[in-house]
């Protein structure tokens, strides 16, 4: 990977034969806060929506299909508490085609296009689009109440971080959408180019000399300021505290969050990957062997860790009348980690695993791309190489000592509305 | 072994048929650092009635048998194979559909022994009672998270709308009722019958050496025995040709409706090339009328019909095809009428060359990204292999296809008086 910085965009560029495709991945990053929340949320679509040079969404869409059928998907993530834009333009190499002809020029063309010439009716975006995509924006966020997993894992953030940005959902706030305007989204939009760390990754069959010079002649960043800030990732655990709700399911979701005090960038930081693993993150973990296995209690329950963020969130889907039994399964699993009650084998074992995660996310353009924007985020850059040395270095000392300070925080239970629980 | 090379693809494929009867493929592909294995049986959730091998007449087992099995031959005696390739550093799974059973795993090491567990594990069937009935518990939990998705349920309803007696309608995993029937002889007689090599085929993608893979696959073989392969005789529920009810409707407990509209083929039983052609002639037709780019999506969008999860394809096996176009609305009867309308009106119109030209284009380039992923190549490569479809036919054939033939099979699959069916969900006390 060569790195370099043009025009405030600091770029990243992995040359390679591996893939049939050339990847371009720009990243944008800001601090998560309450402010311009929702906009952010519409900008991706409001941009696929039109551009200076291709007005209207059919003609950005033709000029993708035209690219022989390069995808353009963009959306908003939180990493922790840094919140993410990403525009991903993924296009065929043209050597496989018969009728070659240059397309990565084009498709940074067309990236920069949507994002930085956007279709403009008098210094706002066009009032149609804009209320189609609040209409449209709004059923998404309704549905998310529809997706049950998505819904506690939502509703868990709520209640356990509602002192702390992290609680703020990344699709922003149905109540804003009356509020938001044309002009005050595209004044958000200009904010975010303005003061946003800008990434740019790409992946391919490409020169780095060939990705500066399309980023110096496309992606001139008008008056760019990024702003420095540090993210809030700790908050001790409260007393730990149980949140029910009931609705109308068959199944009930069983989502425990904890406070970890570690997170990405400090040094028990691979002891706690380590922990998590055994723990909840791979099948042979306690608890995929002791809720599932043993116990017959779920079809899935596993850990995992928002690694910006000092988090791990536990997730079952269990029936309601087991609650305590899973609870308490639960709760001994962790125990078991935090005491050491673990042979070398399953360290071993665990590590194996971690590994080939690690390697097979590498095969995956985009995958590479996130593994080294998580260095980036934090300002400790790690290599996959770098990684995986990290996590052979790892001893049982490390883990117990990782996984000790793991508290439990807010347990939320979204079970059946037959039997009301007090 | 037999060798092919794809010079436009820059891949080569490597087969053998081995004596017992099973299919190798091996796909090595430069500068991966993974091997994905997928080893997979021509048996899926449709089968549920076929002749046991070494029998006469035909047995109907309980719905969800074949996803039991699948399920069920993860554990031996020494525990969970799960575990044993956490231990080699590789992750496995599978996954049950209409027509097939695949046992996967993906590792970045140890590949040579990871396929040893491949293969033996699943030549290797050992069920009994009392881990039969431990299985019962887990495999309701999946069900019941299915219960409460209402895409899924979406989906499955509007295949109950189609289909009147064709399996197909039937939820892959069965319910909590037919999965409490299920003992360890259902299990035996289906794998007996199923898991015969001649019925399977193992795909091979990514980084390894194809000489020594295939040497180990040849004597890992060798050392097992088979019974003669016999080819299993299934049985086919008659199925009439147009959809059972144009429209069924539910409500649940959800903030926004869903619309989905589904167009049943009228004969079944296409393989090989013609299914080939007919599957990307539609596909194509349906992305130029649905499409981002199209007149369609963006008449649906500014309606306020639809959002970005709207979507559509068609999927065909031997005994069963169909069309699927819909999603989330909070207008689930108009949506319906609107995707009717203008499906219509396309009947009667046809489609313009340009678009045609575009979307070809966009096929293509969707086909070559989809070559970076072994999860893709693996998966779609069998199903074509059990249809007699090859999958590296496709931009050969798509760069053939003409406007001409693509309007031609769009207007036999339309027909709407007969073939058209629609699933709606609605929130709660909207109905």
């Amino acid at each position: 990977m060569q790195t370099f910085t043009s025009n405030t965009i600091q770029s990243h560029v992995f040359t390679t034969k591996t893939y049939k495709t050339n990847t371009i991945i720009l990243q944008l990053r800001t601090p998560l806060t309450r402010e311009h929340i929702t906009e952010k949320a519409l900008l991706p679509s409001i941009l696929e929506r039109g551009t200076e040079h291709f007005p209207t969404r059919a003609h950005v869409q033709a000029a993708l299909e035209d690219l022989y059928g390069a995808s353009l998907t963009a959306d908003v993530v939180k990493k922790g508490e840094h919140h993410v834009t990403t525009f991903r333009l993924e296009a065929a190499n043209e050597k496989f085609l018969t009728d070659a002809e240059p397309l990565t020029e084009r498709a940074f063309q067309l990236l920069a296009s949507v994002l930085l010439h956007p279709n403009l009716e008098e210094n706002a975006f066009p009032s149609t689009s804009v209320e189609e995509e609040k209409r449209s924006h709004r059923q998404q966020l309704r549905a998310v109440y529809d997706d049950k997993m998505r819904y506690a894992n939502k509703r868990l953030a709520e209640e356990m971080c509602r002192n702390e940005a992290y609680s703020i959902p990344v699709l922003g706030y149905e109540e804003d959408l009356e509020q938001l305007s044309p002009e005050s989204i595209y004044h958000a939009y200009t904010e975010l180019i303005r003061s946003a760390h800008w990434d740019l990754y790409v992946v391919g069959d490409i020169e780095p000399e060939d990705v500066r010079s399309y980023v110096e002649k496309y992606m001139k960043l008008p008056a760019a300021e990024p702003a420095d800030y540090t993210p809030d990732v700790y908050a001790n655990a409260e007393e730990s505290r149980v949140v029910k709700e009931a609705q109308q399911v068959q199944q009930s979701k069983l989502h425990i969050g904890y406070r970890t005090g570690t997170v990405f960038g400090e040094p028990d930081y691979f002891a706690l990957q380590t922990a998590n693993t055994l723990f909840g993150g791979a099948p042979h973990s306690k608890l995929f062997v002791n809720v599932r296995e043993k116990a017959s209690l779920a079809y899935y329950a596993a850990s995992r860790l928002e690694s910006h963020k000092g988090i791990m969130i536990v997730m079952a889907g269990i029936d309601e009348s087991d609650y305590d039994q899973a609870v308490q399964i639960i709760d001994k699993q962790l125990e078991a980690v935090q005491a050491g009650d673990f042979t070398d084998e399953d360290i071993d074992q665990t590590k194996a695993v971690l590994k080939n995660q690690i390697l097979e996310t590498l095969d995956v353009p985009r995958g590479r791309v996130e593994l080294e924007y998580q260095g980036v985020l934090t300002g400790h850059p790690v290599s996959a190489e770098q990684w995986m040395l990290e996590i052979d270095k790892v001893t049982k000392e490390d883990i117990v000592r990782a996984a000790g300070r793991i508290v439990k925080d807010t347990t939320y239970f979204l079970h059946g509305k037959e039997h009301e629980s007090a | 072994m037999n060798q092919v090379t794809f010079p436009q693809l820059e891949e080569t494929l490597y087969t053998e048929v081995l004596d017992n009867g099973l299919t190798v493929f091996l796909l090595p592909k430069e500068g991966f650092h993974k091997m994905y294995a997928t080893f997979t049986t021509k048996y899926g959730s449709v089968d549920h009635r076929f002749v046991p091998i070494g029998d006469s007449s035909p047995v109907q087992l309980p719905d969800g048998i074949a996803h039991f099995l699948e399920h069920k031959m993860f554990e031996d005696e020494d525990g969970d194979i799960f575990q044993q390739f956490s231990k080699q550093g590789a992750s496995a799974n599978a996954f049950t559909s209409f027509t097939r059973t695949a046992y996967l795993f993906s590792s970045t090491s140890n590949k040579e022994i990871n396929t040893t567990t491949l293969l033996d594990f699943v030549q290797y069937p050992y069920f009994t009672d009392e881990t039969v009935e431990k299985e019962k518990g887990i495999i309701e939990q999946e069900i019941r998270m299915y219960e409460d998705n209402p895409d899924w349920q979406n989906f499955f309803g509007l295949l109950s709308a189609m289909y009147e007696n064709h399996p197909v309608h039937i939820d892959i995993a069965g319910t909590a009722e037919s999965i409490a029937e299920i003992t360890k002889e259902h299990l035996y007689t289906a794998y007996r019958t199923f898991y015969h090599p001649a019925n399977m085929t193992l795909f091979l993608v990514g980084s390894f050496d194809p000489e020594e893979m295939i040497e180990l696959i040849r004597s890992n073989q060798k050392q097992k025995s088979f019974v003669p392969p016999e080819e299993p005789v299934r049985f086919q529920e008659d199925e009439p040709e147009a959809v059972r009810s144009a429209r069924l409707e539910k409500e649940m407990p959800v903030q926004v409706g869903k619309c989905l509209v589904g167009i049943k083929e009228k004969r079944a039983g296409r393989e090989g090339q013609e299914m080939l052609k007919r599957e990307l002639a539609l596909q194509t037709a349906l992305e130029m009328l649905f499409g981002r780019s199209s007149e369609g999506y963006s008449d649906l969008f500014t309606k306020g019909l639809i959002d970005d999860s709207f979507s559509f394809d068609y999927t065909a096996e031997n005994t069963f095809g169909f069309s699927v176009i819909g999603g989330d609305s909070e207008k689930p009867h108009i949506l319906e009428e609107e995707i009717l309308s203008k499906i219509s009106s396309a009947v009667k119109d046809g489609f313009d060359k340009e678009s045609f030209e575009r979307i070809r284009r966009k096929k293509i380039g969707f086909f070559l990204r989809a070559l970076n992923s072994p999860e893709y190549i693996a998966n779609q490569f069998t199903r074509y292999h059990f249809n007699n479809m090859h999958l590296f036919d496709v931009i050969p054939v798509m760069e053939e296809l003409t406007l001409e033939e693509v309007e031609s099979i769009f207007r036999d699959h339309m027909d709407l008086e007969t073939q058209a069916a629609g699933c709606l969900i609605f929130p709660e006390g909207e109905m």
